[in-house]
């Protein structure tokens, strides 16, 4: 049943790298990391990857797989032919550090920028009552295993550099959501998620829906209701007028954390 | 960069965290709340630790679902899943402070599943004999790291205000790894490592260091760890002067994935059991009846029935025998297999399929769920799945002082995987991530409470100390040809997997004893080929140093123990002995030889002892033991 799979790897650094052709042994029931940890013992021991739990539970091993952004651990073998190479290259939107490692340090920056968790200082741990319907949703977004294969594949940032100052892309729009609908949050997010973290420059494609290894519906679930929340405060008629008549400013919403940008 | 560049990037914190999974993260959450300037070393980047493959869920009795739970029954419960031989302190501190950690949880963010009347929801699990486990259906783990994650980032924004720099008084360093601690005389004085992005050397200079590195399962072939879990804070912890405790209690979970051969090993969560799920062989029977030990005949159950019944009526019926704590449920399977009733690829049949809904399944075990079908098309909600026992978890560990997790060495601290004592000899699901959050917590304290008391006074790196830690790190670099790191880590992980494993005999101990000898030998000739900047084969090198001084000492206690007691079962001496109850096995290192002695376990407080029925205690302790027992007159008297 062992057949020899023709992978063809990026090899390289920052500086320049090219795909390298290999032959790699492949046994019946492995995934794609099973073979690249395969080369790496016996052919290539300074292959740089990522990886972690094997599981799809950590989100370490993304990669793209003849161009689809993926998790090399939750990437059977058995989808491919015998015959087919398979092209194996870093996430394309991110800066290359080695091989298929890449620099994903642009996440963690765009999560500092988010005002974190903000509930009633009066409610003391242990007394906090929520209902399982209404957590629900913001539970379906915390299944994310923060791979960045989302971030990776928006081509708000994958086509356009330039949208990396004024757009956090999907996985952190969703965070947005999350905290937005999480029943025991009373921060106002909306108005930064339009103006800071660019809610608009989605056209819901769904891309990142599409590649999400958790099966989370980001765009339906969580950008475009968070889209209706900053219509509906925005251009509401009603809320508009209620505006003009009160003589109470609208309050500005809570800001976005100044971040090393 | 050249292979032989020696340029160290120097930094000064008060609190250096070793590891940042969930012991890890709540150290330096507590850290950086008392003042200390606090660095966060991670092996991999930040929120991607061993803790988010947890899936079961945080045992703390907080009586949300069963009003009857208190402190003092997960107390018993912890001490009888680990056969008495846990640090009674630290199991009674975790029983009651774990509440208060989960809580605090809520408060940072995480959404837990919840009860009826909106608190916080609790599943069974075996071993503990009321719904404990705080849960997101089977991916705890992963909430609970996030939440601490997002917490951290919290606390930066917080700096970010005050100090126009989020990594002010907290930093993580990603992807970064400790080779050596450094001390000045008897105290720890910083730690050394590379950065494996760049290959650069690294130094803290600091006061204090917390161990919070997790376990060692990559010392053997079959385990549900990954490859950070190679024994580095045991290795750190030894190679600085402090000790180990109890490193032949290695727990085997009843449940990994057998097949394909590519996932053998993976976690398949304990809560398929809690949730309904049963064990079966090839004949289609419910085997666990037949291996309840006398210890726990009393609390469960004798028939399907009474164990079906216990589902819906816990305060009537007894527990199936499937909740039985993982060393006995683990070696039951074994011997099923054994016997010759295993499944095609050698393990047994969970069956939840046939005994609950699939929408149920779909909404209790999701990730499970996704988990078969997608790397073993396997439909768990339509079929049995396959599965066998996997190296899970260490219980031993640096031996340290149950309120503030201080090792033997001033300044070193050590909590969760790493550190030892709390779970005895065997630990129950769910009292890990617990573990992690109480003693987490109380590192943090201890390390600050040690700065406090150190006042001005600064401990000092001595240049020879950090020219050995550079030669030691490029000492594989330097030659053309020689041994395969990865070679040599296969071998060992087949050789602890199939002599120092589920079940051991004295000379299959020592037949492992003299193949890691000749391993250190191999070790000694590691070629690695490449740059330093990303560079797995190097990177192997280095760990494979831990993982041998880790399984060395896996054996020698393994061998040393001659009785059978919760992760540890010898075939040549099958029976649980009150006299080796008595006793922990403690480990240091003496230049490059390991010693071992016998050390008498801690007194139980009386107030403690109270807590059991003496009938069940005198299965674990002898007479004497038992003298301040408040039924200890009965006892004597022959009623």
């Amino acid at each position: 049943m062992a057949y020899l799979a023709k992978l063809r790897v990026w090899r390289g650094d920052a500086g320049s790298g090219a795909l390298t052709d290999y032959k790699v042994e492949v046994n019946e029931g492995e995934v794609v990391l099973d073979v690249l940890h395969r080369l790496q013992a016996t052919q290539a021991s300074d292959l740089a990857l990522r990886w972690n739990c094997k599981a799809g539970k950590c989100g370490s091993c993304s990669m793209e797989i003849n161009g689809m952004p993926r998790l090399g651990c939750m990437t059977r073998m058995s989808t491919f032919t015998e015959e087919e190479t398979l092209t194996i290259t870093p996430m394309r939107t991110f800066p290359v550090i080695r091989d298929l490692v890449t620099d994903v340090s642009f996440n963690y920056a765009k999560a500092r920028e988010i005002p974190s968790f903000t509930p009633d200082p009066s409610i003391k741990p242990g007394e906090f009552r929520m209902q399982q319907e209404d957590v629900n949703r913001s539970q379906e977004f915390r299944k994310c295993i923060e791979c960045f294969l989302c971030q990776n594949t928006c081509h708000a940032i994958r086509d356009h550099e330039d949208n990396e100052q004024s757009f956090s892309g999907p996985r952190f729009l969703m965070r947005v959501a999350e905290l937005e609908m999480h029943p025991a949050d009373e921060a106002d997010r909306r108005n930064i998620a339009q103006d800071d973290f660019g809610l608009g420059l989605c056209n819901i494609t769904k891309c990142c829906t599409e590649v999400c290894p958790e099966h989370i519906k980001i765009t339906d679930n969580a950008i475009i209701p968070l889209k209706e929340r900053v219509a509906g405060r925005r251009f509401d008629p009603l809320v508009w007028l209620g505006s003009k008549i009160s003589r109470r400013p609208e309050p500005a919403g809570t800001p976005a954390v100044p971040g090393k940008r | 960069m050249a292979t032989n560049d020696t340029e160290i990037e120097r930094f000064s914190y008060d609190v250096v965290v070793i590891g940042a999974g969930g012991s890890g993260l709540r150290a330096a959450i507590e850290a950086r709340a008392r003042g200390k300037k606090t660095a966060i070393i991670s092996k991999s980047l930040f929120g991607k630790a061993h803790t988010v493959m947890a899936e079961g869920g945080a045992a703390a009795a907080m009586g949300n679902v069963n009003s009857k739970d208190n402190w003092m029954v997960h107390f018993r419960d912890t001490m009888r899943g680990g056969k008495f031989l846990n640090n009674p302190r630290m199991a009674e501190l975790h029983a009651k402070e774990a509440p208060d950690r989960v809580w605090e949880l809520e408060a940072w963010g995480a959404l837990f599943d919840r009860t009826k009347d909106g608190k916080i929801s609790q599943r069974n699990f075996g071993g503990h004999e009321y719904p404990r486990l705080a849960h997101v259906g089977d991916r705890t783990g992963l909430e609970m790291i996030r939440t601490l994650q997002q917490r951290i980032v919290a606390l930066q924004q917080a700096d970010s205000y005050e100090f126009g720099d989020p990594d002010a008084m907290i930093r993580v360093f990603a992807e970064t790894t400790v080779t050596r601690l450094l001390k000045d005389g008897d105290k720890i004085a910083g730690a050394f490592g590379y950065v494996r992005d760049t290959g650069k050397f690294i130094l803290f200079e600091a006061p204090t260091v917390i161990l919070a590195t997790g376990g060692i399962g990559r010392t053997f072939k079959v385990t549900s760890n990954s490859w950070e879990y190679s024994g580095d804070g045991h290795a750190l912890a030894l190679l600085a002067g402090a000790s180990l405790m109890n490193m032949e209690f290695v727990q085997f979970h009843p449940t990994g994935m057998v097949w394909p051969v590519s996932v053998k090993g993976i976690l398949v969560t304990e809560s398929v059991r809690g949730d309904g799920g049963v064990l079966k062989n090839s004949e289609g029977k419910r085997f666990m009846f037949d291996y309840v030990p006398d210890v726990f005949r009393a609390q469960y159950a004798e028939t399907e029935e009474e164990a079906d019944r216990w589902y819906t009526d816990p305060d009537n019926n007894r527990r199936p025998p499937e909740l039985l704590p993982r060393d006995e449920v683990a070696r039951s399977i074994n011997a099923e297999v054994k016997a010759g009733r295993g499944t095609p690829h050698g393990g047994i049949y969970l069956d939840i399929a046939s005994r609950r809904p699939a929408e149920y399944i779909l909404s209790r075990l999701p990730s499970m769920h996704h988990q078969f079908l997608e790397l073993a098309d396997v439909d768990i909600t339509k079929e049995a799945m396959e599965i066998g026992p996997t190296c899970h978890y260490v219980m031993g560990g640096v031996e340290v002082d149950p309120d503030t997790a201080a090792s033997s060495v001033p300044g070193l601290f050590a909590a969760g995987e790493v550190s030892g004592g709390m779970h005895g000899s065997n630990r129950l699901g769910g009292n890990s991530l617990s573990d992690l959050l109480v003693f987490g917590k109380r590192a943090g304290d201890g390390a600050s409470d040690y700065l406090d008391a150190l006042g001005e006074t600064k401990p000092v790196i001595a240049q020879a100390d950090l020219d050995a830690a550079v030669a030691e790190a490029l000492e594989p670099f330097s030659r053309e040809v020689g041994e395969s790191p990865y070679e040599v880590h296969a071998e060992l992980q087949q050789t602890m997997n199939d002599l120092v494993g589920i079940i051991r005999r004295e000379q299959e101990v020592k037949d492992a004893l003299a193949a890691l000898e000749k391993f250190k030998e191999r070790a000694k000739a590691l070629a690695v080929p490449g740059e330093r900047a990303y560079n797995p084969g190097w990177h192997y090198a280095q760990d494979l140093r831990n993982m041998l001084l880790v399984g060395e000492c896996v054996a020698m206690a393994a061998l040393e123990r001659e009785e059978s007691r919760g992760g540890h079962t010898r075939e040549d001496h099958p029976d649980m002995e009150p006299e080796w109850r008595k006793v922990n096995l403690i480990l240091t290192l003496d230049g490059d030889t390991i010693e071992m002695v016998h050390q008498p376990i801690p007194v139980i407080r009386e107030d403690l002892l109270d807590l059991f029925d003496i009938s069940e205690l005198k299965k674990y302790m002898t007479k004497e033991e038992l003298a301040g027992h408040h039924e200890a007159a009965a006892l004597e008297e022959g009623h």
